[in-house]
Parts: structure tokens; sequence; C-alpha cells
């Protein structure tokens, strides 16, 4: 409790952490308050044709879109869509590559070669390009698209816990430790795992950033949730063949995703720089 | 010799890394879906169709002979027919591939030839206006979507102002193809209307590849610079008391330098990996741009054949940077 007390309050003194807070905080509020917060609630679903393309204004903050539904309450109900994508994805990505990364890092033979050349191999080409190539797989859908962020994101924790684990086996808390007795089910999980938890916490919120990014691209190029779904990359493709005059349809959600990619990028950094003692005293890192 | 030998080493790792990816793309195509023929087959085709299509493709067979049968084809440089064009797969990338190499190149050196020089101003005068304002371009720049990049870009200067084309490469036809890169052709054959109209339609697409690319920069030579100018080499310079300039320009820029190059193939990925939207904004002609109508089209064969094409020129361009980097930087050849 009192080390995270202690991050938090470092977090607060950090200009760009905060804002990265508050970005990520008004995102999770309006995801779940989605129903509360819109102003016409039903316009996930319904069709006013008359209202089509309108200006923003009093009725509708951010104007409406091609079917005639108020922007603004479909930006709300998108970023549940885009918290659920980057959890789950982030999340499963957690729960492959960490045991990945700890296994191979903690064993030397060729199992743990193997599998960091599979994780490599995913490395060494773009994540949008195998994720397209999943998701073209297996259709558009919601839990596809999942899926296809997870299969290309896990091995970035790999990397990191595999790195991290090898530098921590010339630790000689780790060298005693084994010496002790401590099998090495106990020395992974209990002595190594909460050792290297600030580098995966970093990349987490980084990769929360990156995995919204992707995620917004295959939506954009029609590989997301199908429509009416209020996917914002989906939402700015539509927006297009009514550009200029409805500006307000293709910005709006273009910005929302800016936003909150920022906001995991800039608590990224910012946790980076309190979780990481060895960079603090860095300045060449506060950029 | 020695450097030969590390050479040969590098290539000994990219034939696995290579055989890898074919493995993980054959895995996506043949073993994922339900019944890999239907989709290659597309969705009009009859049941019959299907089967006889299941023969001739000789899907019907154990999967390590299909992988053997896979690699045999791709080396041929067999990758398929499109559904859509009844063309080789290969043919109709290779095509298109002068377009997305001269959008990328352009896009690398203008990230180049801005962020390098921003991020060491940005260094030398830490905390200055400039470093601010730097900083909050290099936050956006990694967190802004490049399709949206584009298209408000596009909204802005092609269809408010007017001062750029809306899309495409070049209206009419292309200079005398020598390349197939517009902009050299137009050069080698003096036609420079050509060329003006020609990176009139580059400008867009590229600072909205450039973008990110230029973000990353800014950071790194930053934090390179800052890196350097707290070394103790530089500590002990200016006691001596060597002038500033000497030490900035002689001492701090070529250390610092040095480790900035060695990003450029990281560099590579965020713009190869952004190409493939900003083409489809921008409807330039290249292989992003084939990849993203293949996908509309659900020309599986077509998307199946990019992602092995990108792939493999993804592995290709990093041993070659790898490689460079090898001459180039004599810290490489220790480690």
């Amino acid at each position: 409790m009192s080390t995270a007390w202690f991050v938090v309050t470092r977090l607060g003194r950090d200009r760009s952490a905060l804002i990265g807070l508050v970005l990520i905080a008004l995102l999770v509020l309006a995801a779940l308050l989605a129903p509360l917060l819109a102003t016409h609630p039903d316009d996930v679903f319904e069709l006013h044709p008359s209202e089509r393309l309108r200006a923003p204004s009093g009725a509708h903050w951010l104007g409406t879109d091609r079917m005639g539904a108020d922007v603004y309450s479909r930006l709300l109900f998108g970023a549940r869509i885009t918290i659920l994508i980057g959890l789950i994805a982030v999340g499963a990505s957690l729960v492959i590559g960490v045991p990945i990364g700890l296994l191979a890092g903690y064993h030397h033979g060729w199992a743990s070669d193997l599998l960091m050349r599979v994780s490599d191999i995913f490395l060494a080409v773009p994540q949008v390009v195998l994720a397209i190539a999943i998701a073209q797989t297996l259709g558009p859908s919601l839990p596809n698209v999942i899926l296809a962020l997870s299969v290309t994101y896990w091995p970035w924790f790999a990397r990191v816990v595999y790195a991290e684990t090898r530098a921590l086996q010339k630790e000689v808390f780790v060298e005693s430790t084994a010496a002790l007795g401590a099998s090495p089910w106990r020395l992974t999980v209990l002595h190594v795992l909460p050792n290297i938890a600030s580098p995966i916490i970093v990349r987490a919120s980084i990769g929360m950033g990156f995995t919204i990014l992707t995620a917004a691209a295959l939506g954009f190029l029609g590989l997301g949730p199908p429509p009416p779904t209020p996917e914002w990359g989906r939402t700015i493709a539509e927006s297009r063949e009514f550009l200029p005059d409805a500006w307000w349809y293709a910005a709006a959600p273009g910005l929302a995703i800016f936003l909150t990619v920022m906001g995991f990028n800039l608590l990224g950094d910012g946790l980076r720089d309190v979780l990481d003692p060895r960079l603090r005293r860095s300045p060449a890192r506060d950029g | 010799m020695r450097l030969l030998a590390l050479a040969l080493h590098r290539l000994l790792w990219f034939v696995p890394t290579l055989l890898g990816l074919l493995v993980v793309t054959f895995v996506i195509s043949r073993v994922v879906p339900a019944d890999p023929v239907a989709l290659v087959a597309g969705e009009t085709a009859t049941p019959a169709q299907v089967e006889a299509l299941r023969r001739q493709l000789g899907y019907d067979r154990p999967l390590p002979v299909q992988f053997v049968d896979y690699l045999a084809r791709l080396a041929r440089g067999d990758m398929g027919e499109s559904l859509f064009t009844r063309r080789p797969i290969l043919d109709d990338l290779t095509h298109r591939l002068p377009a997305t190499i001269e959008l990328t190149v352009v896009a690398m050196l203008a990230s180049v030839l801005v962020g390098i020089p921003l991020g060491v101003l940005s260094a030398l005068w830490r905390n200055s206006l400039l470093d601010h304002a730097l900083r909050v371009l290099t936050v956006s720049g990694l967190a802004i979507a490049g399709f949206w990049l584009g298209i408000m870009l596009q909204l802005l200067f092609s269809m408010r102002l007017g001062w750029t084309p809306l899309n495409g490469r070049l209206p009419g036809f292309p200079p005398r193809g020598i390349t197939g890169l517009y902009l050299v052709d137009a050069a080698l054959t003096w036609d420079w209307s050509t060329f003006v109209t020609a990176l009139a339609h580059l400008a867009l697409p590229a600072a909205t590849l450039a973008f990110p690319a230029l973000a990353t920069l800014v950071r790194f030579t930053r934090a390179g610079v800052l890196d350097v100018m707290q070394s103790n080499f530089v500590l002990y310079e200016r006691a001596m008391g060597l002038p500033r300039p000497l030490i900035v320009w002689k001492y701090i820029l070529r250390s610092a330098l040095t480790s900035t190059v060695t990003q450029i193939g990281l560099l590579f990925g965020i713009l190869l990996a952004g190409a493939v939207v900003t083409e489809a904004v921008f409807d330039w002609p290249g292989i992003g741009t084939y990849a993203v109508s293949s996908i509309v089209r659900s020309d599986y064969n077509a998307v199946m054949g990019f992602t092995v094409w990108a792939g493999v020129i993804f592995i290709v361009v990093n041993l070659l940077v790898d490689l460079a980097l090898t001459l180039v930087d004599p810290r490489e050849r220790v480690s």
C-alpha cells in the first residue's frame, strides 16, 4: 500500500503524468456513464433521416452523422468499445507474454531460444500488417479484432520480461535465494516477478495507447466491429464522403482517439520516470 | 575478414526469421480459418467450385506437405492469383512497389532532415520555449491516428484552401518509366512541370506519414544529445575552456548522432506500418492501397500476398540496416 501511495504522489507531481491520468479518467467516466452523459442515448441504433448531417448546435453538441444520429452520444458509447479492446487485448498479451518471458529468461536452452525467436518474428513485422491478415482471415467482429491484437502484441511483453529476467539472474539476491534451495517456480514468481513489475506496468500503459491506435486503424480499414457499432475508426471512415461540409463528423472521433492514446502514453512515460530509479537521475529522459 | 564473418552471421539469422514469418503466414492462411479454400474461392463460389479448387490447389493434402509446397511456390514467386484482377499477385505488388518506395523514402528524408536538427536544438536550448513546443509536438506525433491526420490535412489544404491535390499520384500520364519513382524519372528526363506536380501530390501523404517518425526522431535525438552533454568527456572539455561551438559541433553532435542513426531501422517500421493506412486515405497507388482495396473486395489471396510481401521487405530492410551499421559504427562490430 505504501508503495502504491508513493507512486501515486510521485505521479501527482509529474505534470505530464497528471495530464495523462486526467485524460484516462475522463475516458473511463465517459465509458461507464455513457447512458447518463449522452444527450441522445438511443442514437446508437436509431435513425433520424430528417436530422442528417446537422452542424454542432445546442441540441447536438458535436453535430449529427449520416443517419441523423448524435455524434457526441455515439462517441461516448464508442469509448466503451475502445476501453474493452484495449483492456482485453493488453490483458491477454500480458497473460501470454509474461510467463513466456519468465520461462525463457530463467531457463537457458534451446526451448528458450525458440520461444524468443518466435517472439522476434512477430516483432520483426509491423503489428498492423499481421493484425490485418488475422482480422481478414477471421472476419470483421469485435472479438476477432481483440484476438488479432493480442496475438500480435504479446511478444512485446515477452521481450521486456525476458531481458529483465536475464539481467536479474546476475543479482546476488537471486543467486543466494537459489543457493538456499528455492524452487525455480518460487524464485521466479515470488522474487523475480515483483522486481520486474515496473517495466511490465510501463509497457502495459504504452501498450494500451498503441493497441487502441492499431484497433482504430483496423476499424478504419473495415476490419473492426461491423456497423452500427459506434467504433471510432469506422466512424471516421464513414464520415469521409461527407467532407468538407460535415467536418465535425470526421474531426470528433479522431480527436477522441488522439486524447485517449495521448493519455496512456503520458501516463506510461510518467510511470517510467517514477518507477525506474535508474532513470530518475538522468535528466535526458525527461523528454 | 572479421567484418565478413559478422555479415555472414547476420545473414544466418535472417534465414530462420524469414522461415518463421512464413510459418506464421501459413498458419494464418491455412490452419486458422475453418475452410481456407472457401476464403480463397471468394463469397460467390458454389460448393462444387470450392471442392474443385481444393484439389487444384492441393489443400486436400496433409499440412506439412502443403507447407513445403507453399514455400516452393513462394520461392518461385507464385503467390496465387488475385480474385479480383485475375492477375498474379506478385505482378500486382511489384507494379505498385515503386509508389510505396517513393512515398516512404520522401517521408523518411523529411523526418530525418527536420527531426534531427529540431532534436538537437531542443537539447541545446533545454527548457526553452522551443523545447516545450517540441515536446507537445512529439507527444502528439505518437498519439495521433495517421489516417485521421491525413483526412484533416486533406480537409484543410485540399478541400478548403485548395493548395494541394486531394489524392492520387499524378493526373494523366506518368513520366517515362526508368525507375518507377516519378520524382526521379521526371528529374532524369528534365520534365520539371511533371516534377512539380508529382511533388505537390506527394506533399500531404508524405507529411502524414512523416509526422510520427519525426516525433520519434526528435525524441531520440534530444535524449541522445543530452546524454552526451552530461558525459565526462564533455565536462572535461568544458573545464578545459574549449569554445562552446567547437564542443557542440565537433564532439557532442558527432557522438550523439551515431546513436540516432541506429534508430533509422526502427523508423522504417513506423513508416511501413503507417504507409498502409496513409496510402488508403490518399488513394496513393502503392501496396498499402492494394491491401486495403483487397480487404474491401474480400480478395483473400491478395491480402495474404500483401502480408508475406510486406513482412519480407521489412525483414530484408532490417538486415540491410544492420549490415550498414556494422560498417559505419565500430561499436557494433564489438558487441
